[in-house]
């Protein structure tokens, strides 16, 4: 009798200490495929260091169907614990300061090491706000790279081994290419990220004033400066002569250059993962070009990608259990994985020094190409990143009027004239709605 | 004398009621309504603060060229949908009236695309015309067509068309062959006897007698090529390039679910809520009366 009864009281001992135990954080990230496998291995292997917490990471579609579905969980009181948002969505998420809790804040309270100093200055720039308080978690993050296909080069009697610095020696291989009947010579993905956003930061010129945004909500539009015409007014003369050929606004160039159909691209250096694998060319990935004729050129590139926000109205030890998940994610080793396996930068000097030093990047040349090209000066005001209300819909209006010179409608300087005139009255709309 | 069955109950007739409009409250009046309040508003995302702004947001939709814009392209989407899809159906229809042996498994085919789903016609033409690996695509260059939908605007919206004209085909040949089917077989062959070839009989008989089928058509597609179109554009061309296949359903889309700006979303869904309403007065005074099916 008394043993039966010492056996419940365990039992139920035990139970409640399994109940106490697993505190669950809710994970929701865009991370499909391969890159979701590597999620969930995290998750695994963070679940395995501890008891106390359960991380449960949940896939909630594309980049802006995550942050939807999460906006409407959040309206109706049951938002996750963390959440993946891209670069795009960080003005929308830094405004909402209700909804979101500042990642520094959740570390001390929870007293984890936390040293914002200890990641890269481009990539903590981008999600620290003025009084250098870091607000989101990077946590994966690229940035855009100019692949060359040497075959192709070599077959339009090019220097294979030479890949073009500038936009001068781009075009000219670019003609060369077509002369010896190339059907494709130039393509590229992110159209406003490739050639407004880091355009600006690597001719060190603004995308808007009040230091792109990072300076107030009342930042207005300045990429239609005789630069950025000169450069949209290349694309579109390029794309007249079938020299550059416009493939999408997301990603679907990579595909194009991965199948040897296009022999130059620039797009995300996450496409390296892609193009490593299905690629039966030789081929080369190399800064981004640049006019050599600017001054302070080439300055850095900017980030992409995306980083993990914390939502509020959460219990403290559940704000202790993402610390404590954030803590583990800054590890060298645990970031040294995730860049050598997806192709993401590593977000912390300390990984990228391991990774230096484990001798990956003989094994695999050229995958710290844009980790040096990230830090190839120190930043400035035009290149630490940007900020800017709606920019989901910011990035519509650019990419509209880009795809209406590539389509031969409009000239460069109206195009970009009307992105601007339309791009401030989307910061204006969000100015006002986040005025408080 | 008429035979009624008269319920003296004062509540009977509201109880039995209540459930349809309990439906028609819930999921029709209570969301309009809430469209109707949310386009005086601007909220920021995450419905933090709310300001009223009476008919900014409307004056602001107003004042952008690319919503106007928006019209246009709706209004060409419309009629080449309804077109296309009209004519195309009724010349199966007639066919198919006129076959004899076979008929059903000729009728059976037609009818099966209306049973795939918008976003899958869609992928299905997307596929075949895509502008690196599409069959079609293929073949086009072959002719020396430069197929490139990703950027030429035009030829995006002949794909939207095509996989929306595609998918509706079906719905509008079933309306044709019950209409052809209900002409009279004398009227016709009066004609014939008279002299009268097939093109003579198609045009003088039965197409006249087809008008309130074909008017009643003209409604539906036009609402169908409004509204249910929405998967179709999303699963090919997301409105693009340059806006040239964004109709009027999917800017509302985009602003209030991708771009969560609710305000400018709800004050268009106002418009259209318009729109529909003009549509349906349309039909009720013309139609209605006239349809015969």
């Amino acid at each position: 009798m008394s043993i039966r009864k010492f056996a419940v009281a365990a039992g139920a001992a035990l139970l409640c200490a399994n109940v106490h135990a697993q505190t669950e954080i809710q994970w929701w990230h865009s991370m499909g495929g391969a890159l979701g496998e590597k999620v969930n291995e995290l998750a695994t292997k963070f679940n395995g260091t501890q008891k106390e917490y359960k991380l449960v990471p949940v896939y909630k579609g594309s980049y802006p169907e995550s942050m939807t579905a999460a906006i409407a969980s959040f309206r109706a009181g049951n938002a996750p614990h963390i959440l993946q948002v891209f670069e795009v969505g960080t003005a929308t998420m830094m405004a909402a300061k209700g909804a979101i809790v500042p990642v520094a804040k959740v570390m001390s309270d929870a007293k984890e090491p936390f040293d914002p100093h200890a990641y890269l200055p481009t990539v903590a720039g981008y999600y620290t706000d003025l009084k250098g308080n870091m607000l989101s978690f990077p946590f994966n993050s690229s940035t855009v790279m100019f692949y060359v296909n040497k075959e192709a080069f070599k077959k339009a009697g090019l220097d294979g081994e030479q890949a073009p610095k500038t936009w001068k020696e781009l075009i000219a291989a670019a003609d060369k290419l077509k002369a010896s009947g190339h059907s494709c010579p130039y393509t590229s993905g992110w159209p406003s990220w490739m050639h407004i956003e880091n355009f600006s930061a690597w001719h060190n010129v603004p995308i808007g004033t009040k230091e792109n945004g990072m300076g107030g909500t009342d930042t207005v539009f300045t990429f239609n400066s005789p630069l950025h015409v000169r450069h949209l007014t290349t694309l579109g003369d390029l794309a007249k002569k079938g020299e550059f050929i416009y493939a999408g606004r997301t990603n679907q160039a990579e595909a194009k250059f991965a199948s040897g159909e296009c022999a130059m691209l620039t797009s995300s250096a996450g496409a390296q993962a892609t193009i490593r694998k299905t690629a039966k060319f030789d081929w080369s990935m190399n800064f981004i070009p640049y006019y050599d004729d600017v001054k302070g050129a080439p300055q850095n590139s900017i980030i992409g990608g995306a980083s993990l926000w914390v939502m509020g109205g959460k219990k403290p030890e559940e704000y202790r259990g993402v610390a404590k998940f954030f803590a583990f994610l800054s590890q060298p080793e645990v970031q040294m994985d995730w860049h050598t396996s997806t192709g993401y930068v590593p977000i912390t000097l300390a990984a990228y020094e391991l990774t230096r030093k484990s001798g990956f990047y003989e094994k695999t040349p050229g995958a710290d190409m844009p980790v040096k090209q990230l830090t190839l000066h120190t930043p400035t005001a035009n290149s630490k990143g940007l900020r800017f209300g709606n920019f989901v819909q910011g990035r519509e209006v650019i990419e509209e009027e880009m795809e209406a010179v590539f389509a031969g409608k409009k000239d460069a300087k109206t195009a970009l004239d009307d992105a601007v005139r339309r791009g401030n009255d989307v910061l204006r709309k969000f100015e006002a709605a986040n005025k408080q | 004398m008429e035979k009624r069955v008269v319920f003296r109950s004062a509540w009977l007739p509201y109880a039995l009621l209540a459930p349809q409009i309990a439906v028609t409250v819930v999921f029709f009046f209570w969301p309009a309504a809430q469209a109707v309040w949310y386009s005086f508003l601007l909220q920021d995302a995450f419905g933090l603060s709310t300001q009223f702004v009476w008919f900014q947001n409307f004056q602001a939709l107003f004042g952008d060229s690319h919503y106007l814009d928006s019209f246009r392209v709706t209004a060409i989407f419309s009629a080449l949908v309804a077109v296309f899809g009209i004519g195309a159906s009724l010349l199966l229809a007639v066919m198919a009236d006129g076959v004899v042996r076979g008929a059903l498994v000729y009728k059976t085919l037609l009818i099966w695309p209306y049973a795939v789903a918008s976003a899958v016609a869609g992928a299905l033409w997307a596929f075949l015309f895509a502008p690196s690996i599409g069959i079609v695509t293929y073949f086009l260059r072959k002719l020396g067509i430069d197929w490139n939908w990703i950027i030429q605007g035009d030829q995006a919206m002949l794909l939207v068309v095509l996989a929306s004209v595609w998918k509706q085909i079906s719905y509008n040949f079933l309306f044709f062959l019950a209409g052809l089917q209900s002409i009279p077989k004398s009227l016709i062959e009066a004609a014939a006897i008279d002299g009268a070839g097939p093109f003579r009989r198609f045009w003088t008989i039965v197409f006249p007698l087809l008008s309130p089928t074909t008017f009643f058509l003209l409604v539906v597609n036009i609402v169908y090529a409004f509204f249910d179109t929405f998967g179709v554009i999303d699963a090919t061309t997301q409105g693009g390039p340059a806006g040239a296949t964004q109709i009027l359903v999917y800017k509302v889309y985009y602003d209030g679910v991708k771009a969560a700006d609710l305000g400018g979303s709800s004050a268009q869904s106002v418009i259209l809520m318009f729109i529909v309403i003009a549509l349906t007065v349309v039909q009720f005074r013309f139609v209605e009366r006239r349809v015969q099916y």
